[in-house]
């Protein structure tokens, strides 16, 4: 029986990274934007009246950048996925406008980051749920801005921050590897180097 | 434009990541001008062959390549061949029909002034006579065929390659391409290779068939009627429908019916209120027979098979399922329910199936046996009946093998047994089948024929909805011709 | 997918799309260095007024506003409980300070909420997607290929509202859809993704079988900017300096980094 032919890696962008890439933000931003009108209005005002507690509920829409990591795996992907969903929330007329491209932007830098910092060489579990963690501290960072939370209470902001990141790491980085996983076993990802791990030689 | 020249010597072409090859030591010439039908096995490499003369197998990260393959003496480099492929929903790029033509001109870098009168001529050539600015939203699957061919032909490539192109339309939009693709080839200006299993619908345009073998390398290149004779039977044990072979299957005698198992009586159907698609004065589905729905694209055929299997629920009018078939009333002795639309899920499962035309809309998980056992496991039955029905209807749809992978993994043909195989499984007393031969090759045909046979015979009543002629033939013991819906 | 098929016919048609988006951000991001009533209120009314003058019609309009309107109080809640105090205490429990500084910061938030989202949401709506696309690879300059791969990827999504719906009709025929609500939505989501994801492969085989994202190319629509997207710019840089130039006058500027 012959041994798997060796991939050679490569970091460039191939067509099928694009127009994947576009897919899964486009996706993402799909799903949460039915979300923002009707759970994302509960939990916020749930968020809006305990002390910074809301972040736990705010991991799951970090996930986009996640997955465009663990999945297209080239430098870039988590921004792109991020920007692409925050574009199509912002023009299917979430109420947010032009801020959630900046909370897309601020997002996707934040796991990016963590990619960046495991040299776009490792897709575990530890790389994702930081990635998810990435994210959330920069959505937190810009929200110091946007809702002015700069203004508000020390203690709010560390309650804030802390649960973010938890919810981050679970919701999105640990929520996003087993979705990738599960993609994988599909069959969807053949063309990409996550599908190829999870296969047995056929 | 030159026709151009192929050439393949001992190729072969394993994916990443994969022990076997798609394809091993093929050897073949094909001269200028030339028009060949590709057959072989499922898994013999037709597809890779095809995306390899297109240039688009991918880098060398994807996978690893054995002897040569040219095109005109060179690699074949992305864009210098036309390709269409099978799926009419991933072939279209841009949102209108003149900018989805005129992507590949720009991708070439062709002057802004020459691509337009290029973009017409190329619409004009396939017999889309649409405005530019059309919605490509909104075009059925033939024309969508037609617009990617159009797209391959303004590129004006030697080759041209058609990978199954047919093989998700209905007869109609079958035709169309077809004739387009003729008219195109006529003055032989473009070389062609045609992969496809429907032998019948090419065999008046290509000169030539090449068969390849599942383990590698060719076993029969010829003019089609030599190789069909050598290799006929073959072939179509293989899948292929092969002109003179037919699926040796008769008729059964239909047994007299009982009565209507369901009614519909002044049906309106639809999605939303303000867009009904079609209404219904009065329809009966005779119990114990084959019921055939057919009519053109939009006339609503599915529409009115998922609202007679409870799924949707009428705009107007009722439907109603015979007493003896209907769950019984919420109170204690209130009469039994007839209106499938009110009727729970699970109810549904041992009442009326439905089987869609996508299977992969059904697959809820994660292996094949965990895929038909949903519905049983949802009834609550017990395990030791679980594992055995489940081991029997494996069985009767060859998927024993299969049963630990995942459904998403599977083959077309395979999909579509394993989609039928979970409404089999609870054995619902009225099966809706929605386009069941769409698309599927002869071995796959005749397996799907014979398992719905088997449940007319063992008293289910059964409704499809379908274009298949063959079908009809078999299975139109009760048919319905739905018109065009004004 | 065509969102300008539902907006009305308004001079920002004249504009090429890339020009309503940096007219956003210009119009967005001064505004944060800032937290305060005055510079809110002023941006608000600046963007109803010049709304009204280029064609929108009121209905329009309120019915494109109002989810900020809803949103607004919610962040205002927040900072009035939150916020840092000063000023006579009105509410003291535990983390929650309610003061005469956190209502003025909350009535600010709020203000600003508005000013954020109206503008925005107004000039994003009527874009078409193949405009868009040819503006930030032509005007903008972005790389071709990211731009017009995006934009493929991004028109798979009409087909996903049917498949939603064949999604969900299956799993009422499975005997699926009575419980588990999050189980059969978390189910359909999946399948939903894997269809998603092998169609975009496809499409994207087709794309480089078209000779896609190899060398330069050439653009068969063209798109250019003029006069009027020259316009556009100069007066969303006026307007923020009129509302900026407000807060600093009116004494209620407050930088957000006191």
């Amino acid at each position: 029986m012959a041994s798997p032919s060796q991939a050679t890696r490569t970091y460039g962008w191939r067509v099928v990274d694009i127009v994947v890439t576009s897919v899964l933000g486009v996706a993402t931003g799909i799903i949460f934007l039915g979300w923002n009108f009707v759970g994302g209005a509960g939990f916020d005002t749930l968020d809006k009246v305990t002390p910074g507690l809301g972040g736990l509920a705010v991991g799951i829409w970090l996930i986009g950048g996640v997955l465009g990591g663990l999945i297209i795996r080239k430098p870039g992907a988590a921004l792109a996925v991020e920007l692409i969903a925050a574009s199509v929330s912002a023009a299917l007329g979430s109420q947010w406008g032009i801020t959630t491209l900046y909370s897309g932007l601020a997002q996707g830098l934040g796991a990016e980051l963590i990619f960046l910092v495991f040299a776009y060489r490792r897709w575990g579990l530890v790389p994702a749920a930081l990635a998810g963690a990435g994210a959330a501290v920069g959505e937190w960072i810009l929200e110091l801005f946007i809702p002015g939370n700069i203004a508000k209470s020390v203690a709010f902001n560390v309650i804030y921050l802390v649960s973010m990141v938890i919810s981050g790491a679970v919701l999105a980085g640990g929520v996003g590897w087993a979705l990738t996983k599960a993609l994988a076993a599909s069959g969807a990802l053949s063309r990409f180097a996550a599908g190829r791990e999870a296969r047995a030689d056929v | 434009m030159r026709p151009a020249q192929v050439c393949l010597s001992r190729w072969g072409w394993r994916h990443a990541g994969r022990a076997a090859w798609a394809t091993s030591g093929v050897s073949l010439r094909i001269e200028p001008g030339e028009r060949v039908l590709l057959l072989g096995a499922s898994g013999a490499g037709k597809s890779t062959l095809l995306h390899a003369l297109a240039g688009v197998l991918g880098s060398s990260d994807e996978g690893e390549e054995a002897g040569s393959l040219t095109v005109d003496g060179v690699r074949p480099r992305p864009g210098s061949c036309g390709l269409v492929m099978q799926d009419p929903d991933a072939q279209t790029i841009l949102e209108r029909v003149g900018d989805d033509v005129a992507f590949g001109l720009e991708n070439l870098a062709v002057p802004r002034d020459e691509i337009w009168p290029r973009v017409r001529t190329a619409l004009a050539d396939v017999g889309l006579a649409l405005p530019l600015d059309h919605s490509t939203e909104r075009l059925s699957g033939g024309q969508r065929q037609r617009l990617a061919l159009a797209g391959a032909l303004a590129m004006r490539p030697g080759l041209l390659l058609l990978d199954e192109p047919t093989a998700n339309l209905d007869p109609v939009g079958v035709e169309e391409v077809r004739d387009a693709v003729g008219r195109l080839v006529a003055d032989r200006s473009t070389t062609l290779v045609v992969v496809e299993h429907r032998i019948a619908t090419w065999l008046p345009i290509v000169d030539r068939v090449v068969v390849l073998a599942a383990g590698g390398g060719v076993v029969a290149d010829g003019a089609p009627d030599e190789v069909f004779s050598v290799h006929g039977a073959e072939l179509a044990a293989l899948g292929a429908w092969v002109p003179g072979i037919g699926h040796g299957l008769v008729p059964r005698v239909p047994p007299t019916s009982a009565g209507p198992i369901l009614s519909a009586r002044d049906l309106t159907i639809g999605y939303e209120a303000e867009r009904p698609v079609r209404t219904v004065a009065a329809l009966d589905l005779p119990t114990g027979m084959s019921t055939t729905f057919t009519g053109a694209n939009g006339s609503g055929k599915t529409t009115l098979a998922l609202t007679l299997a409870g799924l949707l629920p009428p705009l107007s009018g009722h439907v109603e399922a015979s007493p003896a078939m209907s769950p019984p009333g919420l109170r204690p002795r209130g009469d039994a329910r007839t209106d499938p639309a009110q009727w729970r899920s699970k109810e549904l499962l041992t009442r009326l199936g439905t089987v869609f035309q996508d299977p992969e809309h059904q697959f809820v998980a994660s292996t094949v046996a965990d895929e038909i056992a949903i519905g049983l496991r949802a009834l609550r039955r017990p395990a030791p009946e679980i594992s055995r029905r489940v081991a029997e209807l494996l069985e009767q749809l060859h998927l024993t093998r299969l049963a630990k992978a995942n459904p998403f993994t599977l083959s077309g043909g395979e999909k579509r047994r394993l989609s039928v195989g979970t409404v089999l499984a609870t054995s619902p007393d009225v099966m809706f089948l929605d386009e069941p031969t769409f698309g599927q090759d002869r071995r796959t045909w005749v397996d799907l024929v014979r398992l719905v046979t088997a449940q007319l015979e063992a008293g289910t009543t059964v409704v499809s909805v379908t274009h298949d002629s063959d079908y009809l033939d078999l299975l139109g013991e009760h048919r319905v011709h739905l018109e065009a819906a004004s | 997918m065509s969102v300008s098929n539902q907006a009305p016919r308004t001079a920002l048609d004249r504009v090429n799309p890339v020009t309503r988006i940096a007219a956003a951000i210009i119009v967005s991001l001064p505004l944060l260095v800032t937290l305060d009533w005055v510079s809110g209120a002023t941006m608000s009314a600046i963007v109803v007024v010049t709304a009204l003058a280029l064609g929108f019609r009121p209905v329009f309009i309120a019915r494109r506003v109002w989810p900020v309107l809803v949103f607004a109080p919610l962040a205002g809640v927040s900072m009035a409980l939150y916020g840092k105090p000063g000023g006579s205490v009105h509410v003291d429990w535990f983390l929650i300070h309610v003061t005469d500084n956190s209502l003025r910061l909350a009535l600010a938030v709020m203000l600003r909420v508005l000013a954020l989202g109206a503008p925005t949401i107004l000039l994003f709506t009527g874009i078409d997607p193949t405009d868009l696309a040819d503006g930030l690879a032509q005007v903008w300059r972005l790389p071709a290929r990211f731009v017009l791969g995006a934009l493929a990827g991004f028109r798979l999504v009409s087909r996903f509202v049917d498949d939603w719906r064949s999604l969900a009709l299956a799993r009422r025929a499975r005997g699926l859809g009575d419980t588990g609500a999050v189980r059969r939505w978390a189910s359909m989501a999946f399948a939903m993704l894997v269809i998603a994801i092998r169609r975009g492969s496809k499409l994207a085989t087709a794309m480089e079988a078209r000779g896609f994202g190899t060398a330069e190319r050439t653009w068969a629509r063209e798109s250019s900017v003029g006069p009027a997207d020259l316009a556009l710019v100069l007066a969303c840089v006026a307007a923020v300096s009129v509302a900026l130039v407000a807060a600093v006058s009116a004494g209620t500027f407050w930088a957000v980094w006191s």
